[in-house]
C-alpha cells in the first residue's frame, strides 16, 4: 500500500507542471484534434504563441463555456456546426468587419460575431451494392415515400440534422418539416446516433440510404478503397443540399484577443484553407484555393444549394419542438 | 456531494412552468423511464447469471490457474462501453470483423436485447469482485456446519452461503444499476432509446442547462427509490463470525464431471467480454497499419498513458482513502444521519457525469476561481463522483470482520483508533485496494467530467479515443482504445498479484 501510495504521488508531482504554465492562447475546439491538430501546431510556428487546445464535443463545450460566463479562459470557440455558434452569440464579441471580406458571401456571419472557418453540405449516402442509379430519389421529401420504407437511417440528436430542418421550416414551413417527419416515422426510418454510424449501418447492410455531412465518406474510404458506400446530392435546389459551415468566434472573457484575432485570421489564410480543403474533405470559405478532387466543385454545390441564408438558421428551440412532438427526441 | 445537487436545484428554479410542461413532464419521457428500468433490470438479471458463477468457480472450486482466472474476469471492466457495443455490431453485417475474419454474419444485436449484452459483458466485473471478496472472507465452518446437519452441497449453498452473500450482490447491483441508468453510449449505438436520451439531448441539442437540470434531478429520483431500496434490504443483518479461533480458507470443492462444463463456461464469457472487443480493435489497427508513422504515435500514446495515470492513480487512492470513514461509520455506528451520508455518496455516482462536471464548473469558478482548471480539482471531482465503489467491498469486508478484534485489542488497552489500526486496518488491504482499483479502472475510461474540468491542452486516452470515434475515424482511435485496455489490465495484475503476496 505504501509503494502505491508513493507512486500516486510521485506521477501527482509530475503532473503538477503542467497546469502551472501560463498560455498564450486558450483554444476550445469542437473540431477534432485529428483533423485539426496540424493547423494549430502550424500557428504556433508560424506566431511563436503558445496555444493550449481543450477538445470537446461542439455541444459539450458550448454549455461549459455559458457555465463559465465572464470567467471563461478560452479565447476562441471553434465549433463543428453554426448552431452552436449562434447558442454562443452572447459569449462572443464582435470582429471588425474586415475579418469577414475575405471570406466568400454565402459563408458570411452578418453580425460579425463569428466567422466560417470551413463550409460543407448535407448529402445523402446510399449502398453501393443495393441502389440502382434509378432509385436515387430527387428530393430530401421523397424518402418518406412507400418506396423508401425500412431503408432509410437519419439521426435526429446530430446537430448537422436539427440545422437541416431549420433550413427545411425556414424554406417551407413548420407544417411541410412535420408532416415529412411524420412521414419519415410511418415509413420505419432507422435513428442512429451521428454521422458515421449511418455510413457504417449502410456498409453492413442494416439501411440503404443515409443523410450526412459531405466530409464522413472521404475519411472511411480513407482508410478503405473498397468501402462499400457512395454519396450524391438532390436536385437542383433541394432543402436537403444545405449548405452549411463550421466556424469560430472570440470569447469576450479572452484576455489576449489580439492572438484569438490572429488565429482566426490564421484559419482564412490560404495555407490553412487547402489543408481543410485537402485533408478535411470539407469546402473553403476563400476564394483561390484548390478544389479537393473528391467532392463536386464548390460552383455546382452552390447552384444545387437551397435559397436559405445561414444567417436565418438561429431558431433551434422551433426544431427541437418538433422533434419532440414526432417524438424523435 | 451535495454541491451537484444544489446546483441542480438552483439551474432548476429557472424553469417557466409552461416550457417544462412541454419538455419534461411528457408521456414520451415516462415511456423512455419505462425502458430505462426495463434495461436496468434486465442487465442485472444477466450480470447475475454470469458473475455468480464465476465468482464461485474462481473463489472455491479446484480448478488450476486461479489467480489468472480472477484477473481476466475483472479486465471486461477496461473495455470502454462503445467499443464493446462495435464489437457486438461488428459481429453482423457484411462489413463486421467477423465477416472480415472468419466469414460469418449473425444478426444485428439492438434495442433492448442489443443493449442488455453490451452493458452486461462490461459491467459484471462489478458484481464479479464484490463477490469474491465476499466469497474469500466467509468462513468456511458454516457451510460445513450446514453439511454437517444433513444439507445437501446445493442446500447448503443457498441455505447458508447466499444469504452471506446478499451485501455484496446488493452493492454490485446498485453500482451497475446506476451505471446503467446513466449511460449513454452503448444505448446510442444499439439504438435503444433511454431517459440518458433525453438528458443528453436537452444538453446538447438545446445546449440548455435548465431543462435538462430538471430531467437529471428526475433520474435522481428514480435513483433514490434504487438506493433506499437496497438499504432496506441489506439492514440489520449479522454477517460476522461469532465462534473463537481463527478462520481457515475454505477447502476447494472438486468439480469432478462437472469440469469441462465449468471452462466451457468460463471460455464463452471471457470470448463474449475480451475477445470480442480484441478482434475489433484488431480490425480497426489493421485498417490503418498502412499510413502509420510509428514512432511518433508511441510517443503520443507515451503522453497520453502519463496524463490519465496522472488523473486516476490519485483518484483512486482518494476515493478509497476517503470512502474507509463513510463505510466505518455506517457499518459501526449505524444512525439515521450516518444512513444519509452514506445514500449521498450512491447518489453521487448516479448524478449523470456531465451535469456533475457542470457543478463543479460553477462552484469552482464562484469559490475557488485559482482551482478551476487545475488538476487537482479534476482529480477531486473524479474521486467524489466514485466515491461509491470502494464502499461495496469495504462494507462487506467491515460486515464480515465484526466488532470482536478491535473489542479485543480495547480490552487490552489499546485506544480506538490504535485498536482500528492494528486490528481491523490490516484486514480491510484487500477491500481497499479492490476498491481503488474499480476507481481506476472507471477514471480511465472516463470521459465528460474529464472533457470539462481538464487543464486545457490536457488529454487523455480516452478523450483521443472519443474524439476520433465520433469523427469516423476508428482507424486511428485503435491504438488509443487499445492502449486502455492494455493499461488497465497490467494494473488489474498488478493489483491483484500484490492482493495474493499479502
Amino acid at each position: 500500500m505504501k509503494k502505491l501510495i508513493t507512486a500516486g504521488l510521485t506521477v501527482f508531482a509530475l503532473s503538477l507542471p503542467s497546469w502551472a504554465s501560463a498560455q498564450d492562447l486558450t483554444i476550445y475546439s469542437g473540431r477534432g484534434e485529428a483533423l485539426v491538430g496540424q493547423v494549430i501546431k502550424q500557428f504556433e510556428q508560424e506566431t511563436g504563441l503558445k496555444v493550449d487546445v481543450r477538445y470537446g464535443g461542439t455541444s459539450e463545450l458550448a454549455t461549459l463555456l455559458l457555465e463559465e460566463g465572464d470567467k471563461s479562459p478560452a479565447d476562441v470557440f471553434w465549433a463543428q456546426d453554426g448552431g452552436a455558434l449562434g447558442a454562443v452569440n452572447a459569449v462572443f464579441v464582435e470582429l471588425p468587419a474586415a475579418v469577414n471580406e475575405g471570406v466568400l458571401p454565402v459563408f458570411r456571419n452578418a453580425d460579425n460575431k463569428w466567422v466560417s472557418t470551413s463550409g460543407r453540405t448535407r448529402t445523402l449516402v446510399y449502398s453501393k451494392d443495393r441502389v440502382k442509379p434509378e432509385d436515387l430519389p430527387a428530393s430530401i421529401k421523397d424518402l418518406a415515400n412507400e418506396k423508401y420504407k425500412g431503408r432509410v437511417g437519419f439521426a435526429p440528436t446530430n446537430g448537422s440534422f436539427q440545422a437541416f430542418l431549420t433550413a427545411f421550416r425556414v424554406a417551407e414551413g413548420d407544417d411541410a418539416v412535420r408532416e415529412w417527419l411524420k412521414g419519415l416515422v410511418a415509413n420505419d426510418a432507422k435513428k442512429y446516433r451521428n454521422n458515421g454510424t449511418q455510413l457504417e449501418a449502410i456498409a453492413n447492410g442494416e439501411i440503404d440510404f443515409g443523410l450526412v455531412n459531405n466530409y464522413y465518406l472521404g475519411r472511411y474510404l480513407a482508410n478503405d478503397s473498397k468501402f462499400p458506400v457512395a454519396q450524391t446530392g438532390f436536385g437542383k435546389g433541394d432543402v436537403g443540399n444545405l449548405v452549411n459551415v463550421a466556424g469560430i468566434g472570440v470569447v469576450s472573457a479572452s484576455d489576449n484577443k489580439e492572438g484569438a484575432q490572429r488565429f482566426i485570421e490564421y484559419l482564412l489564410s490560404p495555407a490553412a484553407q487547402q489543408y481543410i480543403t485537402t485533408q478535411g474533405n470539407e469546402y473553403p470559405v476563400i476564394s483561390g484555393v484548390i478544389q479537393n478532387p473528391t467532392l463536386p466543385p464548390i460552383a455546382e454545390v452552390l447552384e444545387n444549394a437551397p435559397a436559405v441564408d445561414i444567417n436565418k438558421l438561429t431558431d433551434l428551440e422551433g426544431t427541437l419542438a418538433l422533434l419532440r412532438e414526432a417524438g424523435l427526441l | 456531494m451535495l454541491l451537484p445537487m444544489a446546483y441542480l436545484v438552483l439551474r432548476a428554479l429557472e424553469a417557466d412552468t409552461a416550457t417544462l410542461g412541454e419538455i419534461v413532464f411528457r408521456a414520451r419521457n415516462l415511456m423512455l423511464l419505462v425502458n430505462t428500468l426495463l434495461l436496468t433490470f434486465s442487465v442485472l438479471a444477466v450480470v447475475t447469471v454470469i458473475a455468480l458463477p464465476l465468482a464461485w468457480l474462481v473463489v472455491r472450486s479446484d480448478l488450476r490457474h486461479k489467480r489468472l482466472l480472477s484477473i481476466v474476469s475483472v479486465l471486461p471492466l477496461a473495455i470502454p462501453g462503445y467499443v464493446m457495443a462495435y464489437a457486438l455490431i461488428g459481429m453482423s453485417g457484411y462489413y463486421g470483423f467477423a465477416n472480415h475474419f472468419f466469414g460469418i454474419r449473425l444478426p444485428r444485436p439492438e434495442g433492448l436485447a442489443g443493449a442488455t449484452l453490451a452493458l452486461s459483458l462490461y459491467t459484471f466485473p462489478y458484481l464479479f469482485l464484490n463477490l469474491r471478496s465476499a466469497l474469500l472472507g466467509l468462513d468456511p465452518a458454516l457451510e460445513e456446519t450446514a453439511r454437517s446437519l444433513g444439507h445437501s452441497r446445493w442446500g447448503a449453498f443457498r441455505q447458508v452461503v447466499l444469504p452471506h452473500l446478499i451485501p455484496a450482490i446488493m452493492s454490485g447491483w446498485l453500482i451497475i444499476g446506476l451505471y446503467v441508468l446513466g449511460d449513454f453510449g452503448v444505448i446510442a449505438l444499439m439504438r435503444y432509446e433511454v431517459f440518458s436520451y433525453a438528458i443528453f439531448t436537452q444538453y446538447s441539442g438545446a445546449f440548455d442547462r435548465i431543462y435538462a437540470a430538471w430531467l437529471s434531478l428526475m433520474l435522481l429520483a428514480v435513483t433514490l427509490t434504487f438506493v433506499l431500496g437496497e438499504a432496506a434490504l441489506t439492514r440489520r443483518r449479522r454477517h460476522a463470525r461469532t465462534g473463537t479461533g481463527v478462520r481457515r480458507r475454505a477447502a476447494p470443492v472438486p468439480l469432478g464431471q462437472w469440469r469441462p462444463l465449468a471452462w466451457l463456461f468460463l471460455g464463452f464469457v471471457f470470448i463474449a467480454s475480451l475477445g470480442l472487443p480484441t478482434l475489433v480493435l484488431i480490425h480497426w489497427m489493421t485498417l490503418a497499419a498502412s499510413n502509420v508513422d510509428f514512432v511518433a504515435l508511441m510517443g503520443e500514446l507515451w503522453r497520453a498513458f502519463g496524463r490519465t495515470a496522472a488523473v486516476a492513480a490519485p483518484s483512486a487512492l482518494l476515493a478509497a482513502v476517503l470512502a474507509l470513514p463513510v463505510v466505518y461509520l455506517v457499518v459501526r455506528f449505524p444512525s439515521r444521519f450516518s444512513t444519509v451520508i452514506e445514500r449521498l455518496v450512491y447518489l453521487g455516482y448516479a448524478i449523470p457525469p456531465l451535469t456533475f462536471g457542470l457543478a463543479m464548473v460553477f462552484f469552482a469558478l464562484r469559490s475557488a476561481p485559482f482551482l478551476y482548471q487545475s488538476l487537482a480539482l479534476l482529480i477531486f471531482a473524479c474521486s467524489m463522483t466514485f466515491l461509491a465503489l470502494p464502499v461495496g467491498p469495504l462494507r462487506t469486508a467491515l460486515l464480515q470482520i465484526g466488532t470482536r478484534p478491535e473489542e479485543v485489542a480495547r480490552s487490552l488497552g489499546d485506544p480506538p483508533f490504535r485498536a482500528f489500526r492494528r486490528t481491523v486496518l490490516p484486514l480491510l488491504r484487500a477491500p481497499i485496494v479492490a476498491g481503488a482499483l474499480l476507481v481506476f479502472i472507471v477514471v480511465v475510461k472516463e470521459l465528460p467530467i474529464t472533457f470539462l474540468l481538464a487543464p486545457a491542452g490536457y488529454t487523455t486516452l480516452a478523450m483521443t479515443v472519443f474524439s476520433r470515434t465520433s469523427e469516423g475515424m476508428m482507424a486511428e482511435a485503435a491504438p488509443f482504445a487499445a492502449a486502455i485496455v492494455l493499461f488497465s489490465s497490467l494494473f488489474v495484475g498488478l493489483i491483484l498479484r500484490y492482493e495474493g503476496q499479502k
